[in-house]
């Protein structure tokens, strides 16, 4: 018996994500007794860092696979073959796409987006996009979770994982990847997975402001994001809006400026370790939900942090 | 092209969330219901695009007692030309996959469309359970999508980026920002909506899964102000206070 993780790998490295289910797998195998195992599709250096998050074995498939029903296919044979009534994957692209898929055919229950492990029989996610938590209990034997991307975090002090070949009938692949379009030039952590997030909104008045927003950014090594209005009318792209209806994320620091902080945006970003609000106007709503604020103009107020950044580090 | 848009009900955005029953129940006293935004801004409002340039017809799909219809209505107001509501009140995605599957398996839809997860439960799971239930292809998280003839040529969210692919109908996918534009219900499809079909139907599924509690999280303590002109203390703050960098 074991518990088994399915680990997508991004140019032959595991994903923070896919190290993050590890780790859960990890820890809630050794809560059972059990050995955690960890399913992967290409080719990886060693064991890619899986044994460190405590992951005993590696089944690694030598095909890269992106189709979803190939991908399910392939973890219901590892989870025969390791004898899994629990697997785990990380609640982002992959997770979404192969988690409920396997769910249905493994007639497993299924929790996405979990933030702890189990406890009682039943595991914790947050529900109505951060404004609260829900304890969920499965019914069925063989369980299917997916663990929020920096929630649990990534484990190590494990030893080296045993890699083995592993192979399954998985049909042929539906889909074709014609291109790819990177999110940034400069090798941004995506956004769902970074830790410390710069973020800005209609308080900085037109996209060619954006310099001193990417400026402390890039003194951090944070990600830049922005509000739901700054991406309708165009100043950033839609794949930096975080909030209720854009992506929802808990880095271990979001720096808001410019931003209000209406119910939907605080939705998206109330589950951030440390959040740093910088406002103009002190009624701003967004101070109630911060742990540090700084009452001022972001135009003055962000290249201070930014030099004060990079003095930090000289 | 025929289509189907699953769509939900969900409290409103500005909604104050609390619960009753000991925190075994969610307090809709007060709720304002709208359509789910992901379902609406994005899956349904493609479909309409789609079925505008191709022809055929959008039929959207509830899982839900009556008190979904006023929202089915509005998506009717948008554009989708009938409805179908599964009546059963779900306990969670897996009930709702099998009894959206067990309608659509034999309607021979080229399409179904989804937003990528509710704002309530925020489950991200009905989609890609009815491509497993329907042995069809799934793309998640779906940015862009246009159809050729029989092929679907998409835009997903991808680790680091955007990905492009092509898939053969039919599909099923989970709708995020960027694949359209939200639409406002004009007068004329608000009063066709009263007379477009809304069939109720029945068909059986099991939940695996159920909530026991809900929690609110906890308070926020005072937030620390720092005065603007002494900016560079609160990154001193951050590193030696809140250790965040």
């Amino acid at each position: 018996m074991s518990v088994l993780a399915i680990v997508p790998l991004n140019n032959g490295r595991p994903t923070k994500g896919g190290l993050e289910a590890a780790s859960y797998a990890a820890a809630f195998a050794k809560d059972q007794g059990l050995e955690a195992v960890a399913l992967v599709a290409g080719s990886i250096q060693t064991d890619g860092g899986l044994g460190a998050t405590g992951v005993v074995r590696v089944l690694q498939c030598s095909d890269e696979l992106t189709d979803s029903s190939q991908w399910t296919r392939l973890a219901a044979a590892a989870a025969q073959e390791c004898g899994a009534k629990t697997v785990v994957l990380t609640h982002d692209h992959t997770g979404r796409a192969i988690g409920p898929r396997l769910a249905v055919r493994l007639n497993a229950g299924m929790v996405s987006g979990v933030t702890a492990l189990p406890q009682a029989g039943a595991v914790r996610k947050n529900v109505f996009s951060g404004k609260a938590m829900a304890d969920v209990e499965v019914s069925s034997e063989v369980v299917v979770y997916s663990v929020t991307p920096n929630a649990f975090g990534v484990r190590d002090g494990g030893s080296p994982a045993a890699v083995t070949a592993f192979s399954a009938e998985v049909g042929n692949s539906r889909e074709q990847v014609t291109g790819f379009d990177p999110a940034s030039a400069d090798g941004q952590t995506p956004l769902p997975e970074a830790e410390l997030v710069v973020s800005a909104g209609r308080g900085l008045k037109g996209p060619e402001n954006w310099g001193i927003v990417e400026d402390l950014a890039k003194a951090l090594g944070a990600t830049t994001a922005c509000s739901r209005p700054v991406s309708d009318i165009g100043w950033r792209p839609h794949h930096e809006h975080v909030g209720q209806t854009g992506i929802t994320i808990r880095p271990n620091l979001y720096i808001a400026a410019g931003i209000s902080g209406a119910i939907q945006h605080l939705a998206g970003v109330n589950q951030s370790k440390v959040i740093v609000v910088i406002n103009t106007d002190p009624e701003a709503p967004f101070f109630k939900a911060a742990d540090y604020g700084i009452v001022g103009d972001a135009f003055e107020v962000l290249p201070r942090l930014t030099a004060a950044v990079k003095a930090l580090d000289a | 092209m025929k289509i189907l848009v699953c769509i939900s009900q969900a409290p409103d955005t500005t909604s104050r969330i609390a619960f009753t029953d000991e925190g075994k129940t969610f307090d809709s006293s007060g709720v304002q219901y709208i359509v789910n935004p992901y379902d609406e801004w994005y899956a349904l409002v493609r479909g309409i695009e789609l079925k505008e340039a191709h022809g055929g017809t959008v039929t959207t799909m509830t899982v839900g007692g009556a008190v979904c219809d006023p929202v089915i209505r509005k998506a009717l107001a948008i554009g989708a030309d009938d409805a179908v509501r599964m009546d059963a009140e779900p306990t969670d995605a897996m009930q709702t996959a099998q009894l959206i599957a067990s309608y659509a398996k034999d309607q021979a839809f080229d399409l179904i469309l989804c937003g990528k997860e509710t704002i309530d439960h925020n489950g991200s799971m009905v989609p890609a359970m009815i491509a497993e239930m329907l042995d069809w292809p799934f793309v998640a998280l779906a940015t862009h999508l246009e159809v050729e003839g029989n092929v679907a040529k998409l835009k997903r969210e991808a680790t680091g980026g955007i990905e492009h692919v092509k898939v053969n109908l039919p599909l099923v996918l989970s709708a995020a920002k960027g694949m359209a534009e939200q639409r406002i219900p004009n007068m004329r499809g608000i009063m066709s909506a009263r007379s477009k079909a809304l069939n109720v139907e029945q068909a059986d599924g099991t939940a695996m899964s159920a909530v026991r509690q809900f929690s609110l999280p906890p308070e926020k303590g005072a937030c620390k102000i720092i005065p603007a002109d002494q900016a560079e203390e609160l990154i001193r703050l951050l590193r030696e206070e809140a250790k965040a960098i």
